[in-house]
């Protein structure tokens, strides 16, 4: 292209104008082979193609691919000297049982709260089971539902046992926090349905609200005597 | 004199048991610490050992600085690598679930993976999270995402930004997992 030209530029300002010209331009060749260069890589992917693919695939698709390229490490875990070490430090510091049992004291401390992942923090729970179980009640609460659109609060949560009642019962706030199941309440009759959804349903924060249940021995009582509606 | 065939067995015999025995808070073994064990001549060592472990479908992976793979590595480039024993072939998912994985919980750490690969190594936290959404229950995205954290397999900085850890460049076969994904119709 110079040599084309340049018997025709007889100004240095035209001069100028057209090597500014193809500087620009050798820009953009520049900016271009990088551009190809980077998607000729072999992890170059569209993002929205793969968004795109993720959603389409299922959940077994997708873990079957993931084995097809996985190749976990092989190792063994064992006492080491410091470990043993450790160890015998911690049993002879260790204080006898009777001694310890005399000591145990009783501190009173506030009521207050605590979120799932605290409890999980603290080992109260474990998340595979409360998963687990969270998975296994939602399944209930559809089947029990089937070909009725609701069913009443404690006739779901309602057990054999004020122990098992009530650890349904919170398992289900759960469910109703996490959009798995909406609670309608009757409040003329001071009735509680509970309505399953078939997916997950993320609620707008500023319409949701808490709503307290209380849950008592007395409430138990008369519900497995039938008096509860 | 130790002849020279002897002398590659107690070496390997040395090598396995520096690859499988974790003996610091990460798996593996570092270049250099096998060259001060096995002497200049590790990764011949390692080689052998690989075609070993071959017959139990096990290998020895080297994961080097920086890159994911080199065409001719160095003896530095091999001095900065780390070393693992890794599985060869593929595993079942009746197996994962033996090792403590669910299929939803390999589901997710496959799209946390791909998307972090797809946007260049670096992805925020919420638009991963917005992708787990979609195939795990609301409850699970943060604990799974967390574990994955935990492992090894994606590091998160101060800004809330994804990468991809030491355990995805020791364990996952990146551009397979991509081209499967690509590939497979749903």
């Amino acid at each position: 292209m110079i040599r084309e030209y340049f018997p025709e530029w007889k100004l240095p300002e035209d001069l100028v104008l057209d090597s500014e010209t193809i500087q620009h331009l050798a820009s953009v060749i520049n900016m271009q082979s990088e551009w190809v260069k980077h998607r000729s890589t072999s992890l170059y992917t569209d993002p929205f193609l793969l968004d795109e693919k993720i959603r389409r695939l299922s959940r077994e698709q997708l873990g079957t691919i993931f084995l097809k390229s996985w190749r976990p490490i092989v190792e063994m875990e064992q006492i080491s000297p410091q470990s043993l070490m450790q160890a015998i430090r911690y049993w002879n510091d260790l204080i006898p049982l009777d001694e310890r049992w005399q000591r145990t004291e009783f501190t009173e401390t506030e009521t207050g709260t605590a979120t799932i992942s605290e409890l999980l923090e603290q080992k109260v729970l474990a998340d595979k089971m409360f998963s687990e179980e969270l998975d296994a009640l939602w399944r209930e609460l559809m089947q029990k539902t089937t070909g009725q659109e609701k069913i009443k609060y404690w006739d779901f949560i309602g057990a054999l046992t004020f122990d098992e009642t009530v650890r349904r019962a919170y398992l289900t706030s759960f469910l109703v926090t996490y959009g798995f199941a909406t609670m309608e309440i009757n409040r003329l009759e001071e009735i509680i349905f509970l309505k399953p959804f078939k997916k997950p349903i993320s609620f707008d924060k500023k319409l949701v609200a808490s709503v307290p249940v209380s849950i008592s021995f007395d409430d138990w009582t008369k519900w497995r005597e039938g008096q509860l509606e | 004199m130790m002849k020279k065939r002897d002398l590659y067995t107690s070496q390997v015999k040395r090598a396995a048991h520096l690859l499988f025995f974790r003996r610091h808070r990460k798996p593996g073994v570092k270049g250099w610490e096998l060259r001060k064990r096995l002497g200049s001549d590790y990764p011949k060592v390692l080689g052998i050992l690989d075609s070993f472990l071959d017959k139990l479908d096990l290998q020895v992976k080297t994961v080097f600085e920086g890159e994911t793979s080199k065409e001719k590595p160095s003896l530095e480039d091999y001095d900065k690598a780390r070393f693992y024993v890794t599985l060869r072939g593929g595993l079942t998912p009746k197996e994962t679930k033996m090792m403590g994985w669910r299929i939803d919980d390999i589901a997710g750490l496959a799209i946390t993976i791909s998307s972090i690969i797809s946007k260049k190594g670096k992805a925020s936290r919420s638009e991963v999270e917005k992708l787990l959404r979609d195939k795990l229950p609301g409850w699970r995205v943060e604990l799974n995402l967390d574990r994955y954290i935990r492992s090894g397999y994606v590091a998160e900085d101060e800004n809330r930004q994804l990468y991809l850890d030491w355990r995805t460049r020791a364990e996952i076969d990146e551009s397979a997992l991509v081209k499967l994904l690509l590939g497979t119709d749903g």
